[in-house]
């Protein structure tokens, strides 16, 4: 019985008219929660009621607490008739069941209706007071913090970091029910809002059970999503990493969160006292095959750690297909005993490739061997099979294993002496037992704290092609679990593959069409350092010593965790052009984002390789098995596509690597979306080199030499534009043990080409010197001109999909979320995949200038973490949506601080941390004593032209902020607080001192009125505005000032224009904080202070 | 092949001023785009007219769904829709409300009825500002005066107040809902060559001087309606002209103090006796309504055509009119000097407004 509920209802504003013969309405409040219901008094005649309720009071059980919402719905009385809802609004009491997060909920929220939206606003108090429960088999979770930033959170150190929490629950979807013929659209899609918060609700108390078995007090990186698989139910399903939080006294916190670089504060934090006190994990489940130590698993990271452990490229492996279970690994087999090929297991190796697909691409088994100049063994291919059945899946992936099994005995047999220190070895020893344990070394997390990631392999990736059952079934949980459960275990043995004992920057998603579901996992294989996982292994600074040295933070995550003599894929190695100590490959893929202290050249851009696959129209397995097969060669392609379009900038690895691929009933979509750089350790990219196929032919000849010439240019170009001018001391300064000429043919193997991969074999012998293009058809023409065709972003704007953008450190305030969403009608029932290729990319180019076009008074500024999600929504409609936030930042500063930063910051990053606050300061030392009235301002500078605040005046703040609270207040009424968003974990130039608690929420919106409200775009438009204005009421309710980590999970739009009706589901989700602006460190108590009082003065204001 | 939705939607609602402008002057989103091409952000920003036409749909969007809060500006301040920062919430109000003088011309003194609304599309093809923007001046006008006229309180704070509007802004809507409410007439054609801002400028005289509001500050409409007290009073002025020995007396009294001040002295020695009926006989029919309609068309014919017919120049004027309204206070047997007071005093400021080309 553990809480007691309090609510009460204050008063309404700006509502609808409701009685047209007055213009007034008669409004009255019910507040359920539960089955429990109280109401207010009427207030009648009026659009502004004071209801000023009692306090209603719930006790309830705290399980109750975490799953339900507090539902409050405002009608209009009527005496004759049934009294008529005005709207409802949800609140999600979780934030306050956690002591460290929001003690009350008091605000402004939108009375939403799923028709009408926003009807007027109410304002509502809510408090819960809870007892303690010590009962131990208690089915709640109450206090585990939940954070979808993928993190350490601000304010946190970690103190153990537990890993990998999932959960799915299963339930009918109310829109499918028979009673939903008969129910009016209003209460169906209530219906369906209710249960998805409930079922939300149950599937975070579910893992913070979980989380508490691990011994773990929070979730970080919580991902949640929703699967609306039509007839045969709806899944919510949500992953993360179970950590253990200790919170940072405020004056310790301060430093952390220096935008530059975001994680560094904390991550020192936590590396210097990282708490023993968390437990051993508690996970412990072995998996059966690699449970034994001398399990292969083990292996594995033995012999990396010796000397030339994998070394082949940390590149980026790839993916595999999933569907196929083959692995995809490329590289790594190799060695010393040429015997040991691999079987399944394809790596990729470095880069390119993507060999997981393998099936599909007879050749790929031929390349391995083929070149190798390094007897590479080689794989075979996969089998991928097709799997729209799960059995066969099945049976494929054990296959794999049994496969791998082989491979890594050997490989450990063979490796482990080499020339590791021992005590290396014996640190990657506890390492993975701590791992080992785990069920599955996942981490959602992409950015770490300094110390953690060790070593980075590459990119593992799995898809499986699914069919849902028609039928649904009460267990469906199980069979939802069992997919998903082979999928990680192949991505799992994917990362043993690289050598690799654990999987970062992990996440998992599904398309959905008709009854075919395709579910995805993608993460990037690393060897993580055990300090954060197990209690006590090791002293810290010692540990710390013997980790840095042979790898300085600044590029030991670009060292090969593998074996250099057994890799099995065709990587090219050198030594590191940073520390000249350990080999790296020669490009490098990762999903996570960029570890701060990493050294880059120049700056970053987004990458982004586009592809359009018609495909039959089917039903049932034959539609599944058809898709299967498409996918090994779209992600082949995409990959393709990613390492051109990388080379032609002139950079060598790529961040934040997200592939999509989405299913429709007659195409499928794939866009795949990352930030490429320049690692400053990584070996310069060789050039793109145009090859004809058949020589000899003059105008052939001339016609390869002029697209020759532009792709000559072009790689100029970039280079100027990102600014990348590796010096070429560099690469003289290394004389690098290994040849160049043999570097290059290396890459040039690992890549295959567009064409045949036999062929590109014999390239590479023969001109080593860079990647090749063959052009061979017409489809390789159109290829290289759609390479050429992506525009720069024009001059003052840079664009990443990671957190922040690589090179730029001097970030101010200006900052603007926004959501953009595009549907393409394709009218064109003949088009080829070409055609498709080139209108997919059209769109997608498009939109991003139209960002450029329409911020274009930031200039300059940095979109930042554009998500791009892609969907097939009906058959001729392509749908693309795109959540980003541009970010103003300082130009002049640009170029100095590279320079220094990172080195910097490798060395002692103590001190750093300090510093760096007081630059910031500096800069902008008047802000200190506007704190106060910043809080409520922050956003201020927000605006459109933000730039010119912060750049004109050195303290733009100030004025600004206070001009508008005065402005404010001439506006007279309470005037809203400004709640800021961003899709990243921080907001430049603040500091955050609370997370609230976790945002996560859906909507639904139906219209009968399409035309009326300004057709689809209208339509969709005043949705989007909607939920943003949702978001913000609930978080400055919750007392915060900000969203971070904000992301729109789902926007699944129906439209029937001749019925003139479109509904429309949107899931957003966040944290909400209180941040401050930054000061320097004396002054961060009173900060503090000012702001909590301010805070909750706003509260009460409101 | 086709863009079937296309939408983008900022945490703070993003506004560009050239465009809400092209709104506001109700060009259609073709022709707005047009204007913008022709404007060169295109070559400043190398985007293609697919970007602009996109970006003006948003805004217009945008626009159409904020105007709704902007009828009733202080929502705006507490809705939470949009999210727009208090500076640029103020610069939306304020165009919003700003109008054309072309157009108000045409309006100003009209009823605020259906029936003027229906005129719109012929004061639209002649002031040449199209018709959506005619209909939204319009009904500016009409809410502004139908919530003030529920109001106590001065009406320029009232109109301030309830609209968030700027004090220059306020006071021409005032002179609009002074001006419809007392329905003057403006648009005959002797009247055609004053501007609008001759006008408010005179309302502003009139509310100040001649209402309720000016002697009492409590009650209802002070602002809008004329004193009728007041009024009533001017009656007596009449004795300045029908008593003969008065006008003598007054006419040789500003006579001495003209003479050898200007060149047009005979001129107005000459007409001094007609001037001051013409002024006098304002006075005392504006218990009229009917008359105080008529009252710039009045001031025109009596007072300002006869003087610009004798080629008086604006310092004639001032000079003028400044010893004819002092040098009634030394006539012995008129008794009325403070009715006298607030009459020319208003008078002589609209004049002195009025006398231009």
């Amino acid at each position: 019985m553990p809480g007691k509920l309090k609510a009460k209802i204050v008063a309404g504003r700006h509502l609808p008219v409701m009685d047209r013969a007055s213009d007034l309405t008669d409004a009255f409040v019910e507040v359920k929660f539960g089955n429990t219901t109280f109401k207010t008094d009427v207030c009648p005649k009026s659009l502004n009621p004071q209801w000023n309720s009692e306090w209603f009071k719930f006790e309830v059980d705290d399980e109750d607490l975490q799953d339900e919402p507090l539902q409050i719905t405002v009608l209009d009385h009527d005496t004759y008739s049934a009294n008529d809802a005005i709207g409802k609004v949800y609140i999600d009491i979780d934030p306050l069941l956690c002591s460290e997060a929001a003690s009350v909920i008091s605000g402004w929220f939108p009375i939403y209706d799923t028709i009408h939206g926003i009807r007027g606003e109410i304002n509502v108090l809510v408090k819960v007071e809870l007892f303690n429960d010590l009962n131990r088999f208690r089915q709640s979770s109450c206090g585990v913090k939940f954070f979808c930033t993928t993190s350490i959170p601000r304010c946190y150190r970690a103190a153990m970091v537990h890993g990998f929490v999932e959960e799915l629950v299963v339930n009918e979807d109310p829109e499918y029910q028979w009673i939903d013929r008969i129910r009016t659209p209003r209460a169906s899609n209530e219906a369906r809002q209710r249960l998805i918060s409930l079922m939300s609700g149950e599937l975070q108390r579910k893992i913070g059970l979980k989380v508490l078995e691990m011994g773990g007090n929070a979730v970080v990186g919580y991902l949640q999503c929703f699967d609306l698989e039509g007839e045969s139910g709806l899944v919510v399903r949500a992953i993360g990493t179970a950590c253990t939080l200790d919170k940072l006294s405020s004056g310790s916190a301060p430093n952390t969160n220096t935008h530059v670089h975001p994680n560094t504060a904390p991550a020192s934090n936590a590396c210097n006292s990282p708490s023993k006190d968390g437990k051993e994990p508690v996970f412990g489940e072995d998996l059966p095959s690699f449970s034994g130590p001398p399990t292969p698993f083990r292996a594995l990271p033995t012999s990396s750690s010796s000397p030339p452990p994998f070394s082949p490229s940390k590149p980026c492996s790839r993916q595999s297909s999933s569907s196929d279970t083959d692995l995809s690994l490329t590289p790594k087999t190799e060695e010393p005993l040429p015997v040991r090929c691999r079987p399944g297991i394809f790596l990729c190796p470095s880069s390119p490739t993507l060999s997981t697909d393998t099936l599909s691409l007879p050749g790929s088994g031929s390349v391995g061997c083929g070149h190798g100049s390094a007897p590479r063994a080689t794989t075979p291919p996969p089998h991928s099979s097709v799997r729209s059945d799960s059995a066969l899946l099945r049976k494929s992936v054990s296959f794999t294993e049994d496969l791998l099994l082989a491979a890594s005995g050997m490989g450990s047999g063979g490796s482990a002496g080499k020339e590791a220190g021992p005590l290396k070895t014996l640190l990657r020893q506890q390492t993975q037992t701590a791992l080992e344990q785990r069920e599955f070394p996942f981490f959602t997390l992409t950015s770490f704290p300094p110390g953690f990631l060790v070593h980075v392999g590459g990119v593992v990736s799995a898809r499986s092609v699914k069919l849902l059952d028609r039928i649904h079934n009460p267990d469906e949980p199980e069979t939802r679990d069992a997919w998903w459960e082979e999928i990680r275990q192949e991505i799992k043995s994917h990362a043993k593959a690289l050598g690799c004992h654990a999987v970062v920057g992990y996440s998992e998603s599904t398309s959905i069409c008709e009854e075919v579901c395709i579910l995805s996992a993608s993460g990037t294989a690393a060897i993580l350092n055990p300090r954060y996982m197990r209690e006590g292994c090791l002293d810290i600074g010692s540990t710390d010593h013997r980790f840095e040295e042979p790898s300085p933070p600044s590029c030991g995550f670009c060292h090969i965790p593998y074996d250099e003599l057994n890799m099995p894929f065709p990587a090219q190695l050198t030594y590191c052009y940073h520390c000249r100590r350990q080999k790296v490959p020669d490009v490098l893929f990762t999903t996570i984002d960029m570890p701060p202290e990493a050294a880059v050249t120049g700056k970053g851009c987004l990458i982004q390789a586009r592809l359009c696959r018609l495909k039959k129209k089917a039903q049932g397995e034959v539609n599944a098995t058809a898709i299967s097969n498409l996918l090994p060669f779209m992600e082949y392609e995409l990959h393709t596509q990613l390492m051109n379009k990388l080379k032609l900038r002139s950079m060598n690895a790529l961040f934040g690597l997200h592939i999509q691929i989405s299913v429709g009933e007659n195409m499928l979509l794939g866009l795949a979306s990352a930030t490429g750089v320049y690692l400053t350790a990584l070996p310069a990219p060789g050039g793109i080199q145009i090859a004809g196929k058949t020589p000899g032919d003059l105008s052939n000849e001339h016609h390869i030499l002029t697209i020759q010439k532009r792709i000559n240019d072009t790689i100029t170009k970039n280079k100027e534009l990102y600014q990348i001018n590796p010096p070429e001391l560099t690469e003289e300064v290394v004389g690098s043990p290994i040849p160049e000429p043999r570097q290059r043919s290396r890459l040039f193997r690992s890549h295959s080409e567009s064409s045949d991969e036999l062929s590109e074999l014999d390239l590479s012998h023969g001109k080593k010197d860079a990647f090749v293009l063959e052009i061979d058809d017409t489809d390789a023409v159109e290829d290289i001109h759609s390479l050429l065709t992506d525009a720069p972003p024009p001059t003052g704007f840079y664009s990443c999909n990671t957190e922040i953008m690589p090179g730029i450190y001097n970030w101010t305030t200006g900052v603007q979320m926004f959501t953009s969403v595009r549907v393409f009608r394709l009218s064109n029932a003949n088009l080829t995949n070409q055609g498709l290729n080139k209108i997919f990319t059209d769109l997608c180019e498009n939109l991003l200038k139209s960002f450029y076009f329409k911020l274009r008074s930031m200039i300059p500024c940095c979109l930042c973490h554009l998500n791009f999600t892609v969907a097939v929504p009906e058959e001729e409609l392509i749908q693309v949506a795109v959540t980003a936030v541009a970010m103003t930042f300082d130009k002049d500063q640009t170029q100095e601080k590279p320079a220094d930063k990172p080195v910097t910051k490798g060395c002692s990053e103590t001190e750093e941390q300090l510093q760096f606050p007081l630059e910031l300061c500096a800069d902008s030392s008047s802000i200190t004593t506007q704190t106060s009235s910043k809080i409520s301002g922050v956003p201020e500078s927000t605006n459109v032209s933000p730039r010119v605040s912060s750049l004109e005046r050195s303290s733009p703040l100030p004025e600004g902020r206070s001009r508008s609270l005065r402005s404010n207040r001439s506006f007279g009424g309470s005037s809203v607080p400004v709640v800021k968003m961003t899709p990243l974990s921080f907001l430049p130039g603040t500091r955050i001192i609370k997370y609230l608690g976790i945002i996560n929420m859906f909507f639904i919106r139906e219209t009968t009125s399409l035309r009326e409200e300004g057709g689809v775009s209208g339509f969709l438009h005043s949705f989007i505005a909607e939920v943003f204005a949702m978001v913000r009421a609930h978080v400055a309710a919750l007392g915060g000032n900000a969203v971070v980590s904000y992301s729109m999970k789902e926007c699944v739009l129906m439209e029937n224009p001749n019925k003139n009706q479109a509904q429309c589901l949107i899931n957003v989700s966040g944290d909400a904080v209180i941040c401050v602006i930054e000061t320097d460190q004396e002054s961060m108590p009173s900060t503090i202070n000012v702001v909590q009082t301010c805070s909750s003065g706003a509260d009460g204001a409101t | 092949m086709a863009v079937e939705l296309d939408v983008f939607v900022g945490n703070t609602t993003i506004m560009d001023e050239e465009v809400y402008q092209l709104w506001l002057d109700g060009y259609t989103v073709n022709d707005a785009v047009k204007v913008r091409m022709e404007g060169g952000v295109l070559e400043e920003f190398e985007a293609s007219a697919d970007v602009l036409l996109s970006d003006t749909m948003d805004q217009y969007r945008t626009f159409q769904m904020c105007e709704r809060l902007l009828h009733s500006p202080a929502k705006l301040a507490n809705q939470l829709l949009f999210q727009i920062p208090p500076h640029r919430q103020a610069i939306l109000i304020e165009r919003y409300y700003a109008f054309d003088d072309a157009f108000v011309r045409e309006v100003l003194g009209k009823k605020l009825s259906k029936g003027t609304k229906k005129d719109l599309d012929d004061i639209s093809a002649k002031t040449s500002v199209t018709l959506k923007s005619c209909r939204r001046q319009f009904d500016n006008f009409k809410r502004v005066f139908k919530v003030v006229e529920e109001l106590k309180g001065p009406l320029v704070e009232n109109i301030r107040q309830h609209f968030l509007l700027s004090d220059k802004l306020a006071r021409d809507y005032a002179a609009i809902v002074f001006f419809a409410n007392n329905r003057f007439e403006t648009g005959k054609r002797k009247l055609q060559y004053l501007t609008f801002q001759d006008f408010a400028f005179c309302a502003g005289q009139l509310i100040n001087s001649w209402t309720i509001g000016a002697v009492d500050n409590m009650v209802e409409d002070m602002d809008v309606d004329l004193d009728k007290e007041f009024l009533q009073e001017l009656k007596e002025l009449k004795i300045l002209i029908t008593d003969k020995d008065l006008l003598d007396q007054h006419k040789s009294l500003v006579c001495t103090a003209l003479r050898g001040k200007t060149k047009a002295f005979n001129e107005m020695e000459a007409n001094f006796k007609n001037l001051s009926r013409g002024l006098v006989n304002i006075a005392a029919k504006l218990t009229n309504t009917k008359d105080v309609r008529d009252f710039f068309i009045d001031l025109v014919e009596k007072f300002i055509e006869p003087c610009r017919s004798d080629r008086w120049t604006a310092s004639d004027m001032r000079l003028y009119l400044t010893h004819y309204t002092n040098s009634a206070h030394i006539l012995d047997t008129f008794k009325h000097q403070v009715v006298w007071d607030r009459y020319m005093g208003v008078i002589k400021s609209c004049i002195f407004k009025m006398y231009h080309d």
